[in-house]
């Protein structure tokens, strides 16, 4: 029951952690029509540039937001540099394009950082397990997260919902003529949104960061189930994106988890200790298979179509 | 009567809350020129979607030579011989025109699972091409790029394209669009030569085409049937001039 | 027109002799490592052609395609290491293992356009590296070496290199000849007809899914057959073959050298792995270079080397 419980919220962490990777995706691709594969590129610098801002200025939470704003100042800088006179060609050149930014940052991050992984160490108040139930334990940290996390979705959710910047975006998702329409200055608003986006992922690499070892290429795989959610969300979708990161994170975790104890019921152990692994890792893939058979157009598509 | 080459009943077709098609009922009988006016945004072409495929309608039926239509997919409408031609010139822009018509006659001619022989050696589906090409006077422009004709020319090989399907029933969505003086009386004069062999239900602005050619004219505006008549009672027909002439203006577009 | 597409055709022609021609060079000059750059070269090609049928002809941005190097591999390796040697067996397993991988992908993702397709492709694809990272009985993450390669008796010996050289070229022209014929079929005209425009193709009467969907299949098993190829020239097999950058490196060479042109690929697979040959000579970190040349590329120099050489892109 205290594992159910313990993985359960391990699995609402990453599924944040996720849904705040995929907004991101999402939002700019939803509002400029690109595809960017270097998103994981972000969410990686994100978690260099605070195990370097930690380090340096032994404060945790001062380096973590200064880890923030430079993943922010990379993504405007990124934007401003090359993306923008992207915008108007087909989504292979997008794909191509950031595929060799991927390259360059992995090389640039093994020529500045080396090619073996960081650790950045929590600061003891931090590491604290904290009692969340009766003889429940849970770590302070990863309910820090969760709790970031939602106050960043919340607000996410607010401005995109409650403001002028948010109808905007909306407006931009579902029609992108209507926004040049509205004489409202696009190359501004691109560049904050794709800014907004590279924090985002900046802001999940560095939570994730003292969680698993900062190491190059650590954005690829969670870009893949960025990816994944997307699809199952319905592209431009916020609340899509929100409601399938949860899913795939408690799915993925509590896969894994568990999975081989129930295979372990059917099928002899030699046999459940073989299989366990691939299908863990292969569940939400099949979960993305069944909605592309049931909905190709993802569970819950934006406005319009 | 015999029974009519295409009979739509009760078809309803909602976007969000818009009704575009408004329990729209409509026989075409072989061999006519049947007209569908009306202003713009009177659903015309999500009537015409609707009746080759690429929409399905929320209720109604559509029946085609007697058999019931309205689900099935648009390919399967194309080899019943329902062929369409689009309001927006809608070809294979890095073809030339003669692979447009000899793609559209393949279509019709067996599987397409030929993996070895060369298309374009085939001598029949090149010569139903360039007799098709001809039928709508481009063929001297078969070995053209699409995107290198004018946009005339592009408005006949529309045509071809759907001619070469050998259709029962063609649809025409707005032949005339865009097409200057010259170039529309030449279409009307093809369509005058195509209704001989064929049915034809003609989507149209252009007034002076369609009372010239129509043997009956459907008037649709906000997606529902107000008349249906004859050209000569359309004309005289009161609701028809109040929607032409109230709130509506006349429609006759020389682009 | 005529003097550009004359350049073009006698690089291409310069390029396949050079090929045919290169072990004699090498034989003669002593330079074994020449020959085994290019056995890679060529069998890397052979990959990104079969993704040129169905990106450059038929418009399926297929970003899963180094999967089918994994199955075609891992069909090699796995039966090598169950004791079956036979490249009879291996090699129509490879094949089939790949056609039916394609094929249920496939049939998923075509459910889909664009983006989409190019996001399933891609995590499809990423499911077969992390199941191969799971067969913990073949190697897990650590990939399989093959210790005897594909024995096809008397016939040709694979451990010949220059033997084994020949025919990976030999498949390589085989692929491309393939593809040249298909493209221009009845098949072909109707899966160029769907690049460029689907809702057209319905109109005149396709079933455009399944032409798509046999398209995908095809390129799939010729990729499966590059897999094979791959895992016999390496004596070795991991997950690490279908990752996905695998599979944008494929999807670089096709562009590099031009989407729908028949040799493109080669002369793009060329150039990437030459260049990454020449990068990683000169600096350990050749990415550092190689991905901004990439963004330029897209930024400055659409078409690929094959557009350079006077063929416009399409699309």
């Amino acid at each position: 029951m205290l594992l159910v419980i313990e993985q359960f919220l391990n699995g609402l962490q990453f599924g944040l952690l996720l849904f705040l990777l995929a907004a991101g995706l999402t939002l700019v691709f939803g509002i400029m029509d690109f595809v960017n594969l270097a998103h994981g590129s972000l969410y990686m610098m994100g978690a260099y540039f605070a195990a370097t801002f930690v380090a340096w200025t032994g404060n945790f939470i001062l380096g973590a937001l200064l880890a923030l704003g430079a993943t922010l100042l990379l993504g405007i800088v990124l934007e401003f540099v090359a993306l923008r006179h992207l915008y108007n060609r087909d989504h292979l050149d997008h794909v191509l394009a950031t595929f060799g930014l991927i390259l360059f940052f992995n090389d640039a991050v093994r020529l500045i950082w080396g090619p073996a992984g960081l650790a950045l160490p929590l600061p003891p108040w931090l590491t604290v397990p904290f009692q969340i139930m009766p003889g429940v334990y849970y770590p302070a940290y990863r309910l820090a997260i969760i709790g970031v996390a939602l106050v960043v979705a919340l607000l996410l959710y607010f401005v995109v919902m409650r403001t002028r910047i948010g109808m905007l975006i909306r407006a931009g998702a579902s029609n992108r003529e209507m926004i040049g329409a509205l004489g409202i200055n696009i190359k501004l608003l691109y560049t904050l949104v794709f800014g907004l986006g590279a924090a985002l992922a900046g802001l999940a690499g560095l939570m994730q960061a003292p969680i698993l070892t900062v190491q190059i290429g650590m954005g690829e795989n969670i870009l893949i189930l960025a990816f994944v959610i997307i699809v199952i969300g319905g592209i431009g979708s916020i609340r899509g994106a929100f409601l399938a990161a949860i899913f795939v994170g408690m799915i993925d975790t509590l896969g894994r988890a568990f999975l081989p104890d129930l295979l372990r019921q059917v099928l002899s152990s030699t046999a459940a200790s073989t299989a366990a692994p691939a299908l863990s890792s292969m569940l939400i893939y099949l979960l993305m298979a069944i909605v592309l058979v049931v909905r190709p157009e993802g569970l819950f598509p934006a406005g319009r179509r | 009567m015999a029974e009519p080459l295409l009979r739509v009943e009760n078809l309803v077709c909602r976007f969000g809350g818009v009704v575009a098609t408004d329990h729209v009922s409509l026989d075409v009988h072989s061999g006519e020129l049947h007209a569908i006016i009306g202003p713009n945004g009177a659903g015309k072409t999500t009537l015409i979607s609707q009746l080759t495929g690429q929409l399905l309608p929320h209720s109604g039926t559509v029946h085609f030579a007697g058999q019931d239509i309205t689900r099935l997919a648009a390919h399967r409408r194309s080899r019943l011989g329902l062929a369409r031609s689009f309001q927006i010139t809608s070809l294979l822009p890095d073809f030339t025109a003669a692979d447009n018509v000899a793609l559209a006659a393949q279509a019709h001619d067996g599987h397409s699972f030929r993996f070895w022989g060369n298309a374009r050696k085939e001598r029949g589906l090149r010569e139903t091409a360039q007799s098709a090409l001809s039928r709508v006077g481009l063929g001297h422009r078969g070995d053209t790029v699409v995107s290198e004709l004018s946009h005339g020319e592009q408005r006949e090989l529309e045509l071809a394209v759907a001619l070469a399907t050998r259709p029962q029933l063609l649809l025409l969505d707005e032949p005339m669009a865009g097409l200057g003086a010259t170039e529309s009386a030449r279409m009307v004069t093809l369509l005058q030569e195509l209704r001989r062999e064929v049915t034809i239900v003609l989507v149209e602005h252009d007034m002076n085409a369609v009372f010239a050619l129509a043997d009956r004219i459907t008037v649709l505006v906000y997606g529902r049937v107000i008349a249906c008549d004859v050209p000569a009672a359309i004309r005289g027909h009161d609701e028809v001039k109040r929607a032409y002439l109230g709130d509506q203006h006349v429609v006759t577009r020389h682009d | 027109m005529s003097a550009s597409l004359n350049t073009r055709t006698i690089i291409v022609a310069l390029v396949v002799a050079g090929l045919l021609l290169l072990p004699v060079y090498t034989t003669l000059s002593g330079n074994v490592f020449g020959l085994t750059v290019f056995t890679r070269i060529i069998i890397y090609a052979l990959a990104a052609a079969s993704l040129n049928l169905i990106m450059g002809y038929g418009g399926m941005m297929s970003f899963g395609h180094a999967a089918y190097l994994g199955i075609g591999g891992y069909a090699v390796g796995i039966l090598a290491h169950e004791g079956i040697g036979s490249g009879f067996i291996q090699w129509p397993v490879a094949l089939v293992a790949s056609a039916l991988f394609a094929l249920v992908i496939g049939a998923l993702s075509l459910r889909t356009r664009g983006v989409y397709f190019i996001m399933i492709t891609l995590a499809f694809a990423q499911m077969a590296y992390y199941v191969a990272s799971g067969l913990a009985r073949y190697g897990g993450d650590d990939g399989l070496t093959i210790y005897k390669r594909s024995d096809f008796g008397g016939l040709i010996d694979l451990s010949n290199r220059v033997q084994f050289y020949y025919l990976c070229l030999f498949c390589l022209l085989g692929g491309i000849y393939l593809i040249w014929r298909i493209v221009n079929s009845r098949f072909g005209m109707v899966v160029q007809g769907l690049r460029s425009n689907e809702r057209r193709m319905q109109a005149i009467g396709f079933p455009v899914n399944r032409y798509r969907l046999v398209c995908f299949v095809i390129s799939g098993t010729i990729c499966g057959l590059a897999g094979a190829l791959l895992a016999n020239n390496t004596d070795f097999v991991s997950p690490a073959a279908m990752y996905w950058t695998r599979s944008g490196d494929l999807m670089v060479m096709v562009i590099l050298g031009g989407m729908g042109s028949l040799f493109g690929p080669v002369l793009g697979t060329i150039a990437f792995l030459l260049l990454e040959e020449a990068l990683s000579q000169f600096t350990e970190y050749w990415a550092l270079v190689m991905g901004p040349m990439l963004l330029l590329i897209v930024l400055f120099a659409r078409g690929g080397i094959d557009g350079m050489l006077g063929r416009p892109r399409r699309g």
